[in-house]
């Protein structure tokens, strides 16, 4: 089996760590990037190759240095097979509303720099013919709501960037697939109070992506109950939806 | 991250208020440990209160592999890592943990601290016996390497200590060479016990054995039973079609109990009628068949949350080691009080033991006998029964499955109890490592 190398960017989270492993035991080589590199990623990257015997490379990957996007694809060995982004920042929606500081790194960390680099890993795949791109968006990004609008925003955006990616990119051999998570047991969502229903595990998350990669689908809807709340939340007439509080 | 919450163990009993923590990384761990007396816990396999204490702190984090040799078969991993990842990764490579315990759900640490044994102990012994080093974590958030050659006593402590002795990191343990994923079961019915025992004897050379136990049976049927005896297949002990792939097995189907049974479900008249049909069923069934590594070494991992079996109450397990020579004897006692009590449920498990040298771990030279017991008012009332006959034939309890002993049982039926509770206080460690059990049992 040659299974193309995946790249991971923001492979300190746990979905993104779920994902490796996953990827790692169909037998893909995995390129793991985020901030800190090699000091930050060897103990994972040493996992998936005691577990899978896998080649696991470690790269430094900062999705605010969007200066640096080129020159970071070009220090990689090659270009990946995949590419998966699961970078992002839940932020606080309070301090989002009083520092706009706060605020745009909170767009640029879902938005900014995760769509960037997806765009320039998009032409380096067109021009090679194939590729796929996966991005790790938000049911959050369906509809702004007041608990959490600045995030919601963010990946409303980064949401409607793959779209379009996948729109343009469509018969040219790149595919895109949009991932809509749900609540996640994760770092993030750590000590908040979650219905265990609504709540996936990470390596449930891992595993759609990767059934989603197999199957060919565009997007991703990891327990499909998001699908169905989505679609009623996204239906309510606006006069009815800004007297909620979801 | 701590917050307050209420755990238990595999047996949904007892319940305890506790502070849990899930430390990411040794720093966060280290700082965990200042907070007070703390015990680790892995995946809550322990059926009673061995892994929760008024602050315990979950290992889920520590959940990485490190290094592994394929000329020595080797693993390096963390306490977080259970048997089932290490089966998934490994057996494709044609590997498998040398001792196993009947669930692959648990953590490489849980299985170090409480030296669990498998159908091999009779020729191979218990978990320690393949683990090669320890990083341990004290509560000055040191790590202390030990092994038999370094910090040895330590090492002694370690393996089957409950997690008494400190926080386990990670640990060096060795996989067996495997040639498939199948193993060879040779199935010897048993009417009585003497029959059974006979059968443990004779089969002193094979790798695996166990014996399911009717524990209803009486009379001359007293414990009749089914002995199994298990080799790992060779590739060329497999049907030609299996051979090109002799890791694959069929996958099988995984099921899940997801509400808890009502208590009436299993009865006296139910368990007596699954324990006849299971025993002519295996009586038909006898003589050498290939049975996949799941079904043979883990029946119950198919069905998730058989906890729930017992119903809301939860259910104990009673586990006791006898000594070869009073074994046949008190077992035989053991077996008249359960069947008279008809108490008994259908998961009895017999076990022959081999020799073991550890000043904590549970096994003895002898036989091991296991069931588990709904938790009613008879139940209850059996157990002070059942350990006085295991007391009176010089046997003991293990510390994975015990939820409800009492101090004074523990020191009787195991002295070594007392030196390992006087070895802790003599190195500061009764203040900074506790369980709800190591303080009901004084250790």
């Amino acid at each position: 089996m040659s299974a193309g190398a995946v790249l991971i960017l923001g492979a300190r989270s746990d979905i993104a760590r779920a994902c490796a492993r996953r990827f790692a035991r169909a037998g893909h080589p995995v390129m793991l990037a985020a901030r800190g590199g090699a000091d930050t990623l060897q103990a994972d990257a040493d996992d998936l190759t005691a577990r899978h015997g896998v080649k696991a490379s470690c790269h430094d990957y900062d999705t605010l240095e969007i200066n640096g996007i080129d020159s970071f694809l070009d220090s990689l060995d090659e270009l990946p097979a995949v590419a998966l982004c699961a970078v992002g920042a839940m932020g606080d929606q309070a301090e989002s509303q009083r520092d706009p500081q706060a605020a745009a790194l909170v767009i640029r960390a879902n938005m900014e720099g995760p769509a960037l680099t997806l765009g320039a890993l998009a032409e380096r795949f067109a021009a090679r013919g194939s590729g796929t791109l996966i991005g790790i968006s938000s049911v959050g990004g369906e509809r702004g709501r007041a608990s959490n609008y600045v995030y919601g925003a963010a990946k409303a955006g980064f949401t409607a960037w793959l779209s379009g990616l996948r729109n343009r990119l469509n018969g040219t051999g790149v595919r895109v697939i949009t991932v809509l998570p749900g609540f996640v047991a994760t770092r993030m969502t750590e000590g908040m109070d979650l219905s265990p229903r609504l709540t996936a595990q990470p390596e449930e998350v891992a595993e759609a992506i990767h059934r989603a990669l197999q199957r060919g689908r565009d997007v991703v809807w990891v327990r499909p109950i998001w699908r169905l709340i989505m679609a009623v939340i996204r239906a309510l007439p606006e006069p009815l939806f800004k007297r909620t509080r979801l | 991250m701590t917050r307050l919450t209420t755990l238990t163990g595999w047996g949904r009993y007892p319940r305890h208020a506790t502070r849990l923590s899930a430390p990411r990384d040794t720093d966060a761990l280290a700082q965990a440990l200042r907070m007070g007396p703390a015990i680790a816990r892995g995946l809550g396999r322990a059926y009673g209160d061995s892994a929760v204490g008024a602050h315990t702190i979950s290992m889920r984090h520590f959940d990485r592999m490190i290094a592994f040799d394929p000329a020595s078969g080797q693993l390096v991993a963390e306490a977080g890592v259970s048997l089932a990842e290490i089966i998934e990764a490994f057996l494709p490579r044609g590997w498998f943990p040398f001792v196993t315990p009947g669930t692959r759900f648990v953590t490489l640490g849980g299985a170090i601290a409480a030296d669990v044994h498998g159908k091999n102990h009779h020729g191979e012994g218990s978990f320690g016996a393949f683990t090669d080093w320890i990083d341990l974590m004290g509560a000055d958030g040191q790590v202390t390497r030990c092994s038999r050659d370094a910090n040895a006593e330590l090492f002694r402590h370690t393996l089957g200590g409950m997690g008494l002795t400190g926080v386990i990191l990670r640990a060096a343990i060795r996989l067996r060479p495997v040639e498939s994923g199948w193993i060879r079961q040779r199935t010897i019915p048993a009417p009585g016990l003497e029959a059974a025992l006979d059968a443990f004897e004779a089969g002193m050379d094979a790798t695996y054995s166990v014996a399911w136990i009717d524990c209803l049976a009486s009379g001359a049927a007293l414990g009749r039973s089914l002995v199994m005896l298990g080799e790992h297949a060779a590739r060329a002990d497999l049907p030609t079609e299996r051979r090109a792939r002799p890791y694959q097995t069929p996958p099988r189907r995984r099921r899940s109990l997801p509400i808890d049974l009502p208590g009436f479900v299993l009865n006296p008249a139910s368990v007596r009628a699954f324990n006849a049909a299971y025993y002519t069923l295996g009586r038909v069934k006898s003589g050498a068949q290939l049975v996949d590594w799941e079904s043979y070494f883990y029946p119950l991992d198919a069905i998730g949350g058989w906890n729930r079996l017992y119903g809301r109450r939860g259910f104990m397990q009673f586990q006791c080691a006898l000594p070869l020579d009073a074994g046949r004897a008190g077992l035989q006692r053991l077996l008249q009080a359960i069947a008279g009590s008809g108490a008994g449920s259908f998961l009895a498990v017999l076990k022959r033991f081999g020799p073991q040298d550890s000043p904590v771990s549970f096994p003895m030279p002898g036989y091991t006998l296991a069931l588990d017991f709904p938790l009613t008012a008879r139940s209850l009332a059996l157990m002070p029964h059942l350990d006085r006959i295991t007391t009176d034939h010089g046997g003991r309890f293990y510390l994975a499955k015990d939820s409800r002993m009492s101090a004074e049982t523990l020191i009787r039926t195991d002295p070594r109890m007392a030196d390992f509770a006087a070895w802790r206080q003599a190195r500061g460690l009764s203040a900074q490592f506790a369980s709800a059990q190591s303080e009901r049992l004084g250790l």
